[in-house]
């Protein structure tokens, strides 16, 4: 398929693998966090470690949209679907977060609570003119990635005048959750990193500029790069080079679609809707100062938090999950007691197992027959 | 002297509860859509079942049922109606076996457009005529509006094993080659399409298809054949993984020659789908020793149905069963067993 395969091509990848082998430095690690779920994605579906030296280690972080939701936010999206009787809509892979009580959306819906999934955040605006009786909430998660889509949806509501439509707000913010994990360093638990794979799809949408402060303040450099595996390969022989160097700048590799300055109606879109919120507690990385958005006061009749005093708990991760330590790179997958027992992507206890951008999903889904007891592989030729 | 009767209003009628009641209006409704386009001996005696001679010489039968639940009804390239021939002949056909006849029960909801009903009967019986294998008794139930969604359809096929035609997932052994019959994914795709939460548009048909004369032409070529299956829900990595887990032995496919049509690849990148685990409905996966698979592939391609039949891998030696692919990036990574549904990614 074009503009697809070429970005998956073996021969090209062997080829940038040759350049990375040549040039790390053997007697160094490289520490190199990929932000984003959707470079956990490519690095296990595509096989990618298997062509990296073992000096280099790739370290997941959160950004994962569903893995980050605390447990808090969907049981009140729960109570919502079940108490206030709403149409509640929401993207695929947050039905299966896990929250208190052993439930889910999913479970919910089972129950016979009015759970939908949507595409896209207009098929939840959709749902609300098609049934002017229901209440519809859309409980919107996600980076920036999807931010502008949501703000898309509650200016659409407020032309109509839609009465029964309201958005639950849980977007997050990346730079604000990168600076977080770098502010942690000191802390016993934290990983020692030595540059970034940045954000693809967040930075078409915020561009590579909002990074630059970072690199230069924590001296790391940060490649923005592609979802593609090629991308991630590029990307990585990019932050080896700058390392090798000594140099923590911001670097593109993404140019077929991010721009420094990104996309500015979206950014306007969002900043006409949404204001940072004072605090958000994420999953993982506890709570964090003026790293989500709410809706703003002008649209204050859309904003679900408003309309029905949603008020939020903390709630604790199950003891035995390790999410909060994978999610900041600091413990391996394989490191959590229950994966792959207790805790599987049929039976998640941790939102690292939901979403297959989880790192506990990607690895278990993909990779896990690496750190299982060597077996003796015949490796047969077809 | 017989009394005279209303014809059934097949453009306008509904289905109504009395269609279903053992009455007047359910004889009607069996004779004029049902006996009529089904059309066999068997179904005109007008017995509760259907009883027919054993072929002489037979080796054993094999019998298999599936019922019928898709949504929508009508899809690009087939409905309800022909899948449900289909998914009962291959179920037969996967065993080895030589389908001979089928049952087909239906459970209608009321007010269902007899429309609807009677163009479903037509294809299955276009189906049932094509494939060679006539639906000799059936059964009709009506439930009320809402407890059903509009027709469900049972069919249950029996047929005969010839002698000497053995398959089962357990006779793999490590070095044995894995073959498709061609291009994955196409059903599962056509739905995907249809959906009406999806305002997603493809031209990708769905590929039902009744596989009992490529299994027949494959068997005749290559009676060593380990086993057979048709990968439908959970698309070829289910069946992987079954086979796996039967065999006790791992298997490795390699992601660049699994045939995959291009629509099929950017619909599932739209969607967030991986194909291998799409549903397809006129595709089988086969498994035979090293030394017969160019033959088997020969004989596939020779065949309609099987001309885009590709080798795509082998089973291995691995105590955990496992699935792997190298993928065309030149990585390795699982193909695990399809968890919940098949859900897209969002960012």
């Amino acid at each position: 398929m074009k503009y697809i395969d070429e970005y998956r091509d073996g021969a090209l990848a062997r080829r940038v693998a040759a350049a990375i082998a040549a040039e790390v430095e053997p007697r160094r690690d490289y520490r190199l966090m990929e932000f984003c779920g959707g470079h956990t994605h490519a690095i296990s579906r595509y096989g990618l470690l298997d062509l990296l030296p073992p000096n280099i280690r790739m370290i997941h972080g959160p950004g994962c949209p569903v893995c980050v939701l605390p447990i808090g936010r969907v049981d009140s999206a729960i109570e919502l679907a079940r108490e206030q009787g709403v149409i509640l809509c929401t993207y695929a892979d947050t039905l299966r977060v896990p929250a208190s009580d052993g439930l889910s959306l999913i479970k919910a819906k089972a129950q016979g609570a009015d759970v939908r999934m949507v595409y896209s955040a207009d098929d939840a605006l959709r749902i609300a003119q098609d049934n002017p009786g229901c209440e519809v909430v859309f409980f919107a998660i996600g980076f920036e990635t999807t931010t502008p889509m949501t703000a898309a949806i509650i200016k659409q509501a407020a032309a109509l005048d839609l009465p029964n439509f309201s958005v639950f707000c849980n977007h997050v913010l990346t730079p604000a959750a990168m600076v977080h994990i770098m502010e942690s360093e000191g802390d016993p638990d934290a990983v020692a990193l030595d540059g970034f794979v940045g954000p693809a799809h967040v930075s078409t949408v915020i561009g590579y500029g909002p990074y630059e402060g970072f690199a230069v303040h924590y001296r790391k450099p940060v490649v923005i790069s592609g979802f593609e595996p090629l991308d991630v390969m590029q990307s990585v022989l990019m932050l080896v080079r700058q390392i090798n160097a000594g140099r923590a700048v911001v670097e593109n590799q993404f140019t077929r679609a991010v721009t420094r300055e990104g996309n500015r109606r979206a950014q306007f879109m969002v900043a006409e809707v949404f204001e940072l919120r004072a605090a958000f507690d994420w999953r993982g990385l506890g709570e964090v100062p003026q790293s989500a958005l709410q809706i703003k006061p002008e649209f204050a009749t859309f904003d679900a938090e408003k309309r029905y005093g949603i008020a939020y708990r903390q709630v604790p991760d199950p003891k035995a999950c390790e999410c909060a330590a994978i999610l900041r790179g600091h413990k391996h997958p394989a490191d959590c007691k229950v994966f792959g027992t207790v805790c599987t992507p049929d039976h998640p206890i941790g939102a690292c197992m939901v979403s297959s951008e989880g790192a506990c999903a990607a690895h278990y889904t993909y990779g896990r027959f690496k750190v299982l007891p060597a077996t003796e592989d015949a490796g047969v030729k077809a | 002297m017989t009394s005279y009767s209303r014809p059934i209003d097949f453009k306008h009628g509904q289905v109504d509860l009395t269609h279903g009641s053992g009455g007047r209006a359910m004889a009607q409704l069996i004779h004029e859509l049902f006996v009529r386009h089904f059309d066999n001996d068997y179904l005109r005696t007008q017995n509760d079942g259907a009883c027919f001679p054993l072929p002489a010489g037979a080796g054993r039968m094999v019998m298999a049922t599936d019922s019928h639940v898709v949504s929508p009804l009508f899809f690009p390239g087939g409905d309800i109606g022909c899948l449900s021939v289909h998914g009962t002949v291959n179920d037969v056909a996967m065993a080895g076996g030589k389908p001979l006849y089928l049952a087909a029960s239906f459970i209608l909801e009321e007010g269902f457009p007899l429309a609807d009903l009677k163009r479903i009967v037509i294809s299955m019986a276009a189906a049932a005529k094509e494939a060679g294998v006539p639906i000799v008794t059936g059964d009709t139930k009506v439930v009320e509006r809402g407890k059903g969604d509009g027709v469900f359809i049972t069919t249950t096929g029996v047929g005969i094993v010839p002698p000497g035609i053995e398959l089962g997932p357990d006779r793999i052994r490590p070095g044995d080659v894995i073959l498709v019959s061609g291009t994955l994914g196409d059903h599962g795709v056509a739905i995907m399409s249809q959906r009406e939460n999806l305002s997603f548009e493809t031209v990708i048909e769905s590929d039902t298809a009744a596989l009992h004369t490529l299994t027949a032409a494959m068997l005749d070529a290559v009676p060593t054949i380990r086993t057979l299956r048709d990968p439908t829900r959970g698309g070829l990595a289910a069946v992987l993984n079954e086979f796996a887990s039967a065999s006790g032995c791992g298997m490795l496919v390699h992601e660049k020659t699994i045939p995959i049509r291009p629509g099929v690849t950017a619909a599932c990148e739209l969607l967030g789908l991986d194909p291998l685990y799409v549903a397809n409905e006129g595709k089988l996966v086969a498994i035979c020793p090293a030394e017969d698979a160019e033959r088997l592939l020969a004989a596939m391609r020779a065949h309609p149905h099987g001309a885009n039949a590709a080798i795509i891998g082998a089973a291995i030696e691995d105590a955990n069963g496992f699935v792997q692919m190298e993928t065309v990036f030149g990585g390795r990574r699982m193909v695990d067993w399809l968890t919940g549904e098949q859900l897209p990614r969002i960012c």
